[in-house]
């Protein structure tokens, strides 16, 4: 009988050999190099931007992950369904953004096995549902618990959906767990660019509540149409999502049509033009 | 049955067949900076028997407008995520995040203590306990200013004002945030009346200053006012709203005014 119980259940070190700690980390006795935290993102995603309108929100976002200057991957999906209410939109690190979504798969699985409602009519009804206000309360935290541990998640997150009282909803997160909402959201390169010209269309939440979605979904094509022609790391195919109280309606392969560099002449104030 | 150890060893303490953790790994070296500044100014003002909190609703990074409407100012305690019933506000300034995570443990602290003692917190307790949640993460703060306000045990309006690490003091008034430095010397010279003396007397040396009064409710709100308007020409991080809260023994009033949204 071994009397020393933290040994039960391990190999035998007579039978085995010593234990090779050499790939535990040093603070364990082997040989590991320290534990690293993303100290500052590596293959990125540009910038998210989306408009709540009188039913529900739009948000949108393009398919490049690039690689510092290089556009690496054309065909990464950064709007994230996650149920019947709700699609987040992530910028910033695309790893720490799968990170995300295993989470949220995970997350979906727990809020949903029990409770069971994935027929279409028991999800119709479902009053349990969680609503795009509670998935955003849950990432901020996520958000603010990995800043609080030094170890932040390297993104800028949109929620947009629907609340439990399947009113619009739209807030963002970030990598430092700063949380805020308003009619109109926009990160990254987005913030700069198309959110001015988002405030023209919708100045206010009162002006939220009385736009069309045709007119919403518009205003956020022509903006991803400005992010293409201004912003260096991005590319003219994006997906776009329409959330309201029909369901989700997703697409992830639209291109931006009508381009044209017309206006260009006409640009005075900067550059090498002298007139 | 054969040992799992060798002799020397069963004489020495219980061991584990690798190494113990020794001490902790070497200090690490880190470029991400967990703060950043939110901008946005509160101001706190106490009467004979109501405080005044107050707060712009604009939401910063740098030069960027995050939006014109995220409330500084928070109910503390009373009913339910409404907060319905609650005497106590919270105004937090600074890093918006850490401001968030701050209100929701005073909250649920204050809710706590009503479960378990079956009465409201009184402020000065409130106050304290908020001290000692600032204190607690002295060594890695939560980057606020917050101005807690209420009605004491004597109804009287009561103010407190607190610095990121707790340290606290209960005054008259007090202005808090980006434009702190703006606010602050006029609440000086209208609240407490600072370099004014009575105009009647002779002019001279032996002149008396003014001693403070209590200032009446329709007073304070328009000294609230003065102050924001002038804040938001003069500081760009200041703008968009005006939330104020009124204590009073009946409960807490909320109002909301527009500032210049430039």
């Amino acid at each position: 009988m071994n009397h020393f119980p933290q040994a039960w259940g391990r190999p035998r070190d007579d039978v085995y050999g010593q234990y090779n700690p050499s790939y535990l980390p040093q603070s364990h006795g082997g040989t590991q190099q320290p534990i690293t935290h993303t100290q500052s993102p590596i293959v990125t995603g540009t910038s998210v931007i989306a408009i709540k309108f009188k039913t529900g929100v739009v948000i949108a976002a393009d398919n490049l992950a690039s690689y510092g200057s290089l556009a690496r991957f054309t065909d990464v999906h950064r709007l994230k369904h996650f149920n019947r209410k709700s699609v987040v939109g992530v910028g910033g690190d695309v790893s720490d953004m799968q990170y995300l979504d295993r989470l949220l798969k995970s997350l979906d699985v727990e809020e949903n096995y029990s409770t069971g409602s994935h027929t279409a009519e028991e999800s119709e009804t479902d009053p349990a549902m969680m609503g795009a206000n509670n998935l955003h309360t849950y990432l901020s935290k996520v958000m603010y618990k990995r800043r609080s541990d030094f170890n932040p998640l390297w993104n800028a997150l949109l929620v947009a959906g629907l609340d439990e009282k399947n009113k619009p909803f739209l807030a963002s997160a970030d990598l430092l767990g700063t949380t805020f909402s308003g009619p109109t959201m926009a990160t990254g390169f987005g913030a700069h660019l198309a959110q001015p010209i988002m405030r023209r269309i919708v100045p206010d939440e009162a002006a939220s509540q009385q736009l069309g979605r045709e007119e919403a979904v518009q205003a956020v094509r022509d903006c991803m149409k400005v992010l293409f022609y201004r912003d260096a790391r991005s590319m003219p195919e994006y997906s776009i999502a329409v959330i309201d109280e029909k369901g989700v309606e997703l697409k992830e392969k639209e291109v931006l049509e009508n381009q044209s560099w017309d206006f260009a002449d006409k640009i005075r104030g900067y550059g090498t033009q002298t007139v | 049955m054969a040992s799992l150890f060798n002799a020397q060893s069963m004489l020495d303490q219980p061991s584990y067949s690798f190494a113990q953790p020794t001490s902790h790994s070497e200090p690490r070296q880190h470029s991400f900076y967990p703060y950043t500044d939110n901008g946005g100014s509160t101001l706190g003002i106490s009467g004979q028997d109501f405080a005044i909190l107050a707060g712009d609703t604009r939401s910063t990074s740098g030069y960027n407008i995050n939006t014109r409407y995220a409330p500084k100012l928070f109910k503390i305690g009373g009913d339910g995520p409404n907060n319905t019933g609650s005497k106590i506000v919270l105004s937090v300034v600074g890093f918006a995040a850490d401001g968030r995570a701050l209100k929701e443990r005073l909250d649920t602290v204050v809710k706590m203590y009503k479960y378990q003692h079956g009465k409201d917190i009184s402020v000065g307790a409130c106050a304290q306990r908020l001290s000692h949640i600032l204190y607690s993460k002295r060594f890695f703060p939560y980057y606020v200013t917050a101005i807690l306000g209420g009605i004491d045990e004597e109804g009287k309006g009561a103010l407190y004002s607190y610095d990121p690490v707790g340290s606290y003091e209960r005054e008259q008034c007090r202005a808090a945030g980006a434009a702190s430095s703006l606010i602050m010397p006029f609440l000086d010279n209208q609240v407490n009346l600072k370099n004014q003396y009575d105009a009647s007397q002779p002019q001279g040396f032996g002149k008396e200053p003014l001693k403070p009064q209590p200032l009446s409710r329709p007073h304070v709100e328009s000294l609230v006012n003065d102050a924001f308007t002038s804040a938001v020409e003069r500081h760009i991080e200041v703008g968009d709203g005006l939330q104020m809260m009124i204590i009073t023994k009946d409960g807490i009033e909320e109002t909301y005014a527009p500032l210049k949204k430039d």
